[in-house]
């Protein structure tokens, strides 16, 4: 191995040896650095393949099989065998043996699961990215009590979303804080439409402050000079935030807002604990969650639809919003 | 040159301070209102944590019928709360859980950050994907599994999914600290007369401990408050608090037990936010580690 190596490098790059004597031994530093990197890199990556690249393999390949079960055509018990695709059907087009499922199962919710769940992602991470915003240019500021306030937005992020859910669950009780506060009667979790409010304002609380100070050390990395030097040419406040602050911030700002809505796709503890998932709540890992115990198979074809979701917002945001999380975290130094 | 340029704003600064600045008492009201937001649903979970049962909606704003009751009824086995155990359990995972994903972490992190190597793209991209990972993806066929193999309700049940978000996690926010790290500082150890191993333990240890710690309190925070895996992967005997807490029983059956169940979630919280303020530059930095540089 070791004798082969130098022609390897020579062959790369013959004219560049002649010239700099230093280049082979960078190449073999290259080579032994490579080794070494193997070798500490493997296992962190045997460990991830086993606690996520077999259970996704294993159930792909349970999403392909027959949930055992009653067969209601001819009222026996069948074990399972391959399904082809029958149990993505079962969700996609929502087709339980052959006919349109029955209003009340688990199969008849798909997309309904899937309109809520965007619905969640769709504004809670519209409201975070707002008032985080908000939130981060005011911490810029130099004012007294600024580390308080810094200190204080750790609050909501360090309380476990189950607390979060359970707090909130109190607060828009029907006797609760919030219906005296604004003088309503509301059955918050009661009916549709405050129940996903309350949702959403209990992800808002719990979440925004993490928008926030990603979004504080986008901006700390702004240089002052540069609005200096807007304000000596006359650039309104407005100007200085359209033109400086959202460009500058952007590539913090895309990281930032791709890692909450991969998160809010998956969201699950919190109308699960506060209204399990009653009311068109349901979002798709509630639905899978409640599936587990009626059928594995299906579960795991549910599952893998959830996970395919989340993998193609994910791209999307990488490919044609410009969200490079992966540069951001292997580029060297600051650039 | 430097003294014209200086010169205007020399000249602006008095005038400024004359005239009553109304763009600092905009930030502080807006500062006020962030406080506001995010302390009073925390303060209003103590509050109410201390409040007599009685007195569940009582809508005063500072502790009113105070008592230690909610506190007892957390922890009365003869209602069917193990709280203690819950605790315990709780601590077990998360802190295995830590201990895993940092043991193994940290090389990955040091190769990430110290060395160059083909497909350094493509690893760090897999591990970033990874931590985006949906829990649910994982709880259905492990639940299959775990039931197959008997481990169903068991430890390890719930420590090895919660690898797969604390280990990317880890090597994430490890690899930008070290990143940032004075590495020369080894090489001028060395030169100055120093071993490799004193060279490590005298320079590099001090220097990679804080990164670990935070590193560490972030994996450890994520794990505590794991949900969705816990709640259908563990049993009576090794649930965890945040499965206890939403399932939580209270004196009077059939009753919402909200001040027992506030009075749990602030045993619960307490010794995070105290761990978060305490180290809290440090935990904004590793947050926020990677995102922007």
């Amino acid at each position: 191995m070791s004798t082969k190596l130098p022609e390897r490098t020579t062959a790369g790059a013959p004219a560049q040896t002649h010239h700099m004597p230093g280049r082979e031994s960078a190449d073999r530093k290259q080579v032994t650095q490579g080794r070494w990197a193997s070798v500490l890199l493997v296992p962190t990556l045997v460990l991830l393949a086993v606690v996520i690249i077999y259970p996704v393999v294993n159930a792909i390949i349970m999403s392909f099989q027959k949930d055992a079960g009653l067969n209601p055509a001819t009222g026996f018990f069948e074990q399972g065998g391959p399904a082809g695709f029958e149990n993505y059907m079962h969700w996609l087009f929502q087709q339980c043996n052959g006919q349109s499922c029955p209003p009340g199962t688990l199969g008849s919710q798909f997309w309904n699961a899937m309109g809520t769940t965007f619905f969640f992602t769709v504004v809670t991470v519209a409201l975070e990215t707002v008032l985080g915003f908000w939130m981060a240019i005011i911490m810029t500021r130099s004012f007294r009590g600024r580390s308080a306030v810094r200190a204080a937005v750790l609050v909501p992020w360090a309380i476990p979303t189950a607390v979060t859910a359970k707090l909130w669950f109190f607060i828009f009780a029907f006797d609760g804080i919030a219906n005296k506060l604004f003088g309503t009667q509301i059955l918050w979790t009661g009916s549709e439409w405050p129940a996903k409010w309350a949702v959403v304002i209990s992800d808002v609380w719990k979440t925004t402050p993490f928008m926030a100070l990603l979004i504080l050390a986008g901006l700390q990395l702004i240089p002052d000079e540069v609005y200096e030097a807007a304000k000596v040419d006359g650039a309104s406040a407005w100007q200085r935030f359209t033109q400086i602050t959202l460009p500058l911030v952007k590539p913090a700002l895309m990281v930032a807002i791709l890692f909450r809505t991969l998160d809010a796709l998956r969201m699950f503890d919190l109308p699960y604990i506060m209204t399990q998932g009653a009311n068109n709540t349901t979002t798709l890992s509630i639905l899978v969650v409640d599936q587990i115990r009626e059928g594995f198979n299906s579960a795991a074809a549910l599952s893998t639809i959830t996970f395919i979701v989340i993998f193609l917002v994910a791209f999307i945001f990488v490919r044609f919003l410009g969200a490079n999380a992966v540069g951001a975290a292997t580029s060297s130094g600051r650039k | 040159m430097a003294a014209t340029a200086t010169l205007p704003r020399a000249a602006t600064v008095p005038d400024r301070r004359k005239t009553f600045d109304w763009s600092q008492l905009r930030t502080y009201v807006s500062a006020a209102v962030i406080l506001v937001w995010c302390l009073v649903p925390a303060y209003w979970m103590i509050v109410t944590a201390f409040r007599d049962t009685a007195f569940t909606f009582d809508s005063t704003f500072w502790p009113t019928h105070v008592t230690w009751d909610n506190f007892a009824t957390v922890f009365d086995e003869s209602l069917g709360n193990h709280f203690g155990r819950n605790l315990l359990n709780s601590l077990i995972v998360a802190g295995a859980t830590t201990i895993v994903a940092l043991v193994v972490g940290v090389f990955a992190a040091y190769a990430l950050a110290r060395l160059n190597f083909r497909f350094k793209f493509a690893v760090m991209g897999f591990i970033l994907g990874a931590s985006m990972f949906p829990g649910v993806a994982l709880v259905t066929p492990l639940f299959q599994l775990f039931t197959n193999i008997g481990w169903m309700g068991s430890y390890q049940a719930m420590i090895i999914p919660d690898i797969s978000f604390t280990l990317p996690l880890t090597v994430y926010t490890l690899t930008s600290f070290f990143r940032e790290m004075p590495w020369e500082l080894e090489e001028s150890a060395r030169i100055d007369g120093c071993t490799q191993g004193q060279a490590f333990r005298k320079i590099i240890l001090p220097l990679a401990a804080p990164a670990t710690f935070t590193t560490a309190i972030l994996a450890f925070i994520g794990a505590w408050n794991e949900f969705l895996i816990a709640s259908q992967l563990s049993s009576d005997a090794t649930r965890p608090v945040t499965v206890a807490i939403a399932y939580f029983a209270g004196a009077q059956p059939h009753q919402e037990p909200y001040t027992a169940v506030m009075a749990a979630g602030t045993i619960v919280t307490i010794p995070l936010v105290i761990l978060v303020l305490v180290f809290q530059r440090k935990i904004v930095a590793g947050l926020t580690a990677g995102a922007v540089k």
